[in-house]
């Protein structure tokens, strides 16, 4: 078998696991840790896809950041101890109702006939090539993270730079209104 | 192709007030409470030194307009005319706020940094010739400007008028952003140039108008016109006075000139049928800002009231697109409206003592018989914000109605005419109060040397350039976009 379809059924198992997990466990800190191995999952999915970009950016935002935010929000209202919900919800059945119609739509959009024209199938060795264009230059680079760093660094550097600027003023407003004591040296 | 390094000359101002901004804001943790003031000075002579550093790009060009960061960021004579007017209403913020800052219990350090990052983000707004560096340094400014909306946060009118603009700010934000996204989808460029041409070959795509007009509400939400005028009294209210004087200024000078650049440079070339939606808005502003002001109390509320009506004159500005008089007139008007709305504010200023004590009409009731100074200098702002001469404001408001009859709205100048003459009323209540009613007790007032100089220099301004326009004119005239 050829590795990557290998890899690509062990991606996707996981994440179906992971994605079983995140509605089964009765603890949200395991839900949530669950989650995190879907997010991981799905990164290694881009990967296989030559978005290796868009699986950095998955790790570094969901699986990083997005994950803090949700784990510090267990821990901080510690639901450990309102674990008595049922089990199955009672709205259970229109849940798997509406589940059964998304299944039959996507399916039948990926087996059924084509509503958009198909173009020709991607060619696997295009895929690791990215080819800027601008008014002064036309570069071809090794990957996507290069694509994107050439247009973040060099074509958008000066938004990039004021977004910076723009970010320090975020944490500079929630320090002086978030602040408790208005003395500076008490 | 690597970066060129050698744009970097191009933005020397705005670095080196970005770089004294950072550096004010350690200086700040090290000052103690009482010495705060040298910050405050600090601030001022970095805006002086980055008007004088403006200068430094144009030294370095050999034409104008020098486009740097691919395409991004312009370097010409339109820029430098906001650019120079922004720096100057920071810089009387910044003296109008000595006193008030320093005698309440909030930090300054902050307060100033983030005066001049808001700035900042003016000066990026000014020079922006593609959709994303405007929309970025648009967010720059406003987000400083809602911390400093509630910067007195344990007034509740402060957190009040912060709310508000935050809120209604990222709602107008969200519009004007779906608007430019639907521009960019359009046209499939970014920059102002790129979408000009493509809205010439297709002028009437569907995609382009909705785009048109959503971003027109946008930037006519950041003017403060009508029907998105709501937010602007309560925020001048609530925010401290020197931030609300900076608001009546800044963001809106800064605001008219990327309404100039996307519409003259992007929009226009393909299509001016926008100048209908401009003209409605317009006539609308005028009607509802000067007959609102008519019930106003509160002088700062009576104020962005007023400032609402003036946006709806200025609007008439961009109704000459296409002739060579639409836009002086605007320039000359937004620079007459800034001298006497920050004058008008720091007599405000003045007569402020703690809190929000001392904002009522009532308050200046005997102004005239305790100093007749101040009551004289309130009484040539308000006739100048009236549009009487010998005033600045007579000035802005007859090339402003010239323009806008000669390009034929006729209509819309009578009413521009009509609404000044409304004006009337509610600007001679402050100078009824200031010169016929006795005031009973002491009158709150603080001599202060710093707002007086700021003062002065507007007075100066209102006065001089009602009496000589012509450098005022001939200076507009020679800073159009090209």
């Amino acid at each position: 078998m050829d590795p990557s379809v290998f890899f690509f059924w062990v991606f996707a198992a996981i994440t179906v696991v992971g994605a079983l997990g995140v509605i089964t466990m009765r603890q949200p800190l395991h839900s949530a840790l669950f989650l995190l191995l879907t997010f991981l999952a799905v990164a290694g999915l881009f990967i296989l896809q030559h978005a290796e970009f868009l699986a950095a950016v998955q790790v570094l935002v969901y699986a990083g950041g997005i994950m803090v935010l949700f784990l510090f929000t267990i821990m901080l209202v510690n639901v450990r101890r309102q674990a008595k919900e049922p089990f199955v919800n009672r709205r259970a059945g229109i849940a798997v109702l509406a589940g059964f119609f998304l299944f039959l739509l996507v399916g039948g959009v990926l087996t059924g006939p084509a509503l958009v024209k198909k173009g020709p199938p991607a060619d696997p060795a295009a895929l690791k090539t990215t080819v800027i264009e601008n008014s002064t230059a036309r570069v071809v680079v090794p990957g996507n993270s290069e694509a994107v760093a050439w247009g973040l660094y060099r074509d958008y550097l000066l938004p990039f730079e004021v977004a910076s600027v723009f970010l320090l003023v975020a944490m500079i407003g929630a320090v002086v209104l978030g602040k408790r004591s208005l003395e500076k040296f008490d | 192709m690597p970066f060129p390094v050698s744009d970097l000359i191009l933005i020397v101002p705005e670095l080196f007030l970005t770089a004294v901004a950072l550096g004010l804001l350690i200086y700040a943790t090290v000052v103690s409470r009482e010495k705060e003031g040298a910050i405050a000075w600090m601030a001022l002579a970095a805006l002086v030194l980055t008007g004088v550093l403006l200068f430094v790009p144009f030294s370095s060009v050999t034409s104008l307009p020098q486009i740097g960061f691919a395409g991004m960021f312009a370097v010409d004579k339109f820029s430098l005319f906001f650019k120079i007017l922004i720096l100057a209403a920071a810089a009387v913020t910044i003296l109008f706020s000595l006193r008030f800052i320093g005698s309440s219990p909030y930090p300054g350090g902050e307060y100033y940094c983030l005066i001049l990052l808001t700035t900042v983000g003016m000066l990026f707004m000014v020079s922006g010739v593609h959709l994303v560096s405007i929309y970025i340094a648009l967010e720059l400014m406003a987000l400083s400007q809602y911390v400093l909306a509630g910067y007195f946060k344990q007034e509740t009118k402060s957190i009040e008028a912060a709310a508000k603009y935050f809120v209604l700010g990222a709602f107008s934000s969200g519009v004007l952003l779906y608007g430019l996204s639907l521009v960019y989808g359009a046209a499939r460029t970014l920059t102002l140039t790129g979408v000009a041409q493509a809205l010439a070959a297709s002028p009437k795509a569907p995609l382009f108008i909705l785009g048109i007009i959503l971003v027109a509400c946008g930037l006519f939400f950041k003017i403060a016109s009508a029907p998105f005028h709501v937010w602007a009294p309560d925020v001048y209210e609530g925010a401290p006075t020197p931030i609300a004087a900076f608001f009546a200024v800044g963001p809106k000078l800064a605001a008219y000139a990327i309404f100039a650049r996307i519409f003259y440079s992007g929009f226009g070339p393909g299509s001016a049928d926008w100048t209908v939606i401009v003209a409605a808005s317009a006539a609308l502003t005028m009607v509802v800002g000067n007959v609102g002001a008519l019930m106003q109390e509160n002088v700062k509320r009576l104020l962005g009231y007023s400032s609402i009506g003036h946006a709806g004159y200025a609007l008439m500005g961009f109704l000459g697109y296409g002739t060579d008089f639409g836009l002086p007139a605007l320039m000359i008007y937004l620079a007459s409206y800034a001298l006497m709305t920050l004058g008008a504010f720091g007599l405000v200023v003045m007569l402020e003592t703690k809190g929000y004590a001392g904002e009522s009409v009532d308050d200046f009731n005997g102004l005239a018989r305790k100093n007749p100074t101040a009551a004289a200098a309130m009484l040539v702002f308000l006739l100048s914000l009236t549009g009487i001469p010998p005033t600045v404001g007579f000035i802005g408001k007859y090339y402003l109605f010239t323009s806008a009859m000669k390009a034929g709205w006729f209509w819309l100048a009578l009413l521009g005419v009509l609404m000044s003459a409304v004006s009337l009323f509610y600007y001679f209540r402050i100078v009824r109060a200031m010169y016929l009613v006795d005031g009973e007790g002491e009158l709150r007032w603080k001599e202060e040397p710093a707002v007086s100089a700021a003062v002065i220099a507007c007075l100066a301004g209102t006065l001089l350039f009602g009496i000589l326009p012509q450098p005022l004119v001939s200076w507009a005239k020679a800073c159009l976009l090209n």
